[in-house]
């Protein structure tokens, strides 16, 4: 019996000998990123890791990406990140809101670490924030959904009341409207960014009211599925859904995160990265990128997109100039003035002519 | 084709061998499955179940989490063994959860920015209050009308889901989060964070209570009357009323218990490791406890180890998806596994099959 125990114990202390070999990502600058979602779903999560390939590719075998995917927006985040900081991560690339708390909590306890978070407003000496302007985006297709819709009623299949969403609306609606009078507005909100049942059952409702145009601010591709079937038309979200509804694809909002994280990588591969930045970019930085017009939108329409389009790139044109009211007739901006970065970040009102209210 | 018999000896040993076994199958099984996932299943199985524990680099801060991660699986486990053990089966702890949570996070933050040593303390009996009255809906419903506690307190997650992203949305808005969803973060707000106990390691006391609880279930099963007449309404609910028992009261008390247990995990995590109220705060531990409470043999010392082990799969998990490249969904595959391996083994402890001869 002795003998056993001594044969048993020896052998585990082998083992822990053997199985301890040290754990570490092995290339010389790592750089991880959480996902909400998976990859996989051909929108939000989808472009992100776009962006990580496109890290992989920029610097050949001296950058090494880790990804963890459906990482909850919950302590789980935070225990996430403090692995990969552990596992020797440079830099960490947080791409989702929900995770700004945890964020700034693991920034603290790994001061050498750097951290990018998508969409947030909270930074630190190690903790930058990104997000993109996409309601310049919206003006372009806003513009084209206005001019295609014959029902003069436009569909919005909106995620949460907060200002990122409330932006988009009222950039779509103020190019649509501008583009074509008559043209009304109907919002549904359903309280996620991805459930393809609910966004296809928004999609369903706004038809059945009338819309012939479909726009969505939430993540998956069941509306253009929706769309196609209804013989409507709909815009991609997050990346290119053509896909999904060859015919009722107009066009699609990109998001275009390769350069920026390739930028970032860079930087703090030089040492010259640095915290408490918040960067805002457009279609001009190439962070939001108009995808292919489709073949059905009238040759006028597509040179007035893409008017649109390159006059915000270099900057002549702005989503948001006067004059412009409140939804109650308030004025907001006078003629010829345009939005401040503040009043975009926090925007909690719709313009004048939007029907409804936002959910409170 | 073939035939199940009920076995007249059951023995005791192949019954806790179980456990073991599920643990040991659903290792060579999900091995084979990574294999084909073109991971090296000995690699991915050393990382879920050694390096969590044994890696230098890792283990001072994962081991602590293990504990953490387990404490809300260990909670509500207890609770729902005892029902199971009457036959009482309560599906939406995840409910009761967010209830506890919804419940305990609205008393503190209505005080908001008070600061006061009564808060904390009222706070978990707040949260312990709303699990329960979630569990009580059921519980009502079942004693007075014999409508199935299985649907009603399944059906009563989605309606908790829903007013979480009330809460969040709306009641318990953070009025300086910019108009983003979400609580103020209790672990802010001195008077109602659920701090770590031991500093560096976050383990708050959700995870010593969890603890305590086990100790307190197991005297509660194999000491006190109670867990003989919880045990005597599962086995022969007839014997159990020709002995005096009321069988309402019994199954009203095991759901009001296990809801209670479950509000307690959830304004534990909602203070402590979350912080926040938020659309997404729930993460499926209700569920997942379900697995635990089996795993662990309805047995308060069996539900401990069983949620150490459940909490390594997902510490370890997490490893094994960013730094081997699992798919998240191969975790997921490989805990349900657990508890299929477990109930077909149980099947066979408690069987025999019998095949049928052709004529």
């Amino acid at each position: 019996m002795k003998r056993v125990i001594k044969f048993l114990s020896a052998s585990f202390i082998f083992a822990v000998m053997v199985l301890n070999a040290n754990l570490a990502i092995s290339a010389d600058y790592k750089v991880g990123f959480i996902y909400i979602g998976p990859p996989g779903d051909h929108g939000w999560n989808y472009q992100h890791d776009v962006g990580r390939k496109a890290v992989d590719e920029a610097f050949g075998g001296k950058v090494e990406t880790v990804f963890q995917e459906n990482v909850p927006e919950s302590a789980d985040a935070e225990r996430v990140m403090t692995q990969m900081a552990l596992a020797g991560a440079d830099m960490i690339f947080a791409t989702s809101f929900g995770y700004m708390d945890p964020v700034i909590n693991v920034a603290k306890k790994f001061p050498k670490v750097k951290f990018e978070h998508a969409t947030g407003y909270k930074t630190a000496d190690n903790v930058s924030t990104y997000s993109a302007r996409f309601y310049e985006g919206r003006s372009v297709v806003g513009h084209i959904a206005g001019k295609m819709t014959k029902s003069n009623t436009i569909g919005y299949v909106a995620s949460f009341p907060i200002p990122e969403v409330v932006r988009g609306i009222n950039s779509a609606y103020l190019a649509a409207k501008k583009a074509n009078p008559n043209v009304e507005f109907k919002v549904i909100w359903i309280f996620t960014w991805y459930d393809p049942a609910k966004e296809a059952d928004a999609a369903k409702t706004l038809i059945s009211q009338g819309a012939d145009v479909i726009l969505q601010h939430v993540d998956s591709s069941a509306i253009m599925t929706v769309a196609e079937e209804a013989g409507v038309y709909a815009f991609g979200q997050a990346s290119d859904m053509s896909a999904f509804g060859p015919n009722a694809h107009l066009t699609a909002i990109i998001n275009g995160w390769a350069p920026y994280y390739v930028e970032k990588v860079k930087q703090g591969m030089a040492g010259t990265w640095k915290g408490g930045e918040q960067t805002f970019d457009g279609i001009g930085a190439g962070m939001v990128i108009i995808g292919d017009l489709n073949d059905k939108i009238p040759a006028s329409v597509k040179k007035e997109a893409m008017a649109i389009r390159d006059g915000i790139a270099a900057g002549t044109l702005h989503s948001f100039t006067g004059p412009i009211n409140k939804q109650d007739g308030s004025p907001w901006l006078k003629a010829g003035e345009t939005a401040d970065v503040g009043t975009l970040l926090g925007m909690n009102f719709y313009v004048e002519g939007i029907e409804g209210d936002i959910p409170k | 084709m073939f035939k199940l018999i009920p076995r007249e000896n059951v023995s005791p040993v192949l019954s806790l061998l179980g456990p073991l076994f599920s643990i040991g199958f659903t290792m060579f099984v999900g091995g084979i499955l990574f294999y084909f996932l073109g991971v090296d299943p000995f690699a991915a199985i050393k990382m879920i179940f050694w390096d969590p524990l044994m890696s230098e680099t890792f283990s001072t801060y994962s081991i602590p989490q293990i504990f953490i991660k387990g404490a809300p699986l260990i909670l509500i486990a207890l609770g729902l063994s005892v029902g199971f053990k009457a036959n009482v089966w309560n599906i939406g702890a995840e409910g009761q959860y967010i209830m506890g949570a919804i419940f305990g996070a609205s008393f503190a933050l209505s005080l908001y920015p008070l600061e006061s040593f009564f808060i904390f303390p009222t706070m978990v009996l707040m949260g312990i209050l709303g699990g329960s009255l979630w569990s009580m809906i059921p519980a009502l419903l079942k004693v007075k009308f014999n409508v199935n506690e299985i649907l009603v307190s399944l059906m009563l997650v989605y309606v908790a889901e829903q007013l979480l992203a009330l809460a969040s949305l709306g009641f318990l808005r953070n009025p300086d989060g910019a108009g983003f969803p979400g609580s103020r973060n209790l672990s802010l707000y001195s008077s109602a964070s659920n701090s770590e106990l031991i500093m560096g390691t976050g383990i708050h006391l959700g995870v010593l209570l969890s603890l305590l609880m086990v100790v307190f279930f197991y005297v509660l099963l194999f000491r006190h009357s109670l867990g003989f007449k919880i045990k005597l309404l599962g086995n022969s609910p007839k014997a159990s009323g020709f002995s005096g028992d009321n069988p309402n009261k019994l199954i009203f008390l095991c759901l009001t218990l296990s809801g209670s247990l479950a509000g307690l995990a959830g304004i534990m995590e909602v203070a402590g490791p979350a912080g926040q109220i938020n659309i997404d705060f729930n993460v499926g531990y209700g569920f997942t406890a379900i697995i635990v409470a089996f795993l662990g043999r309805l047995n308060p010392i069996g539900i401990f180890f069983a949620g150490i082990v459940m909490a390594l799969t997902y510490v370890g998990g997490e490893l094994t998806q960013f730094m081997l490249n699992l798919p998240a969904a191969a975790i997921q595959v490989f805990q349900g596994m657990l508890l299929f391996f477990l109930l077909s083994f149980d099947l066979f402890v408690h069987y025999k099959i019998k095949l049928k001869g052709k004529k």
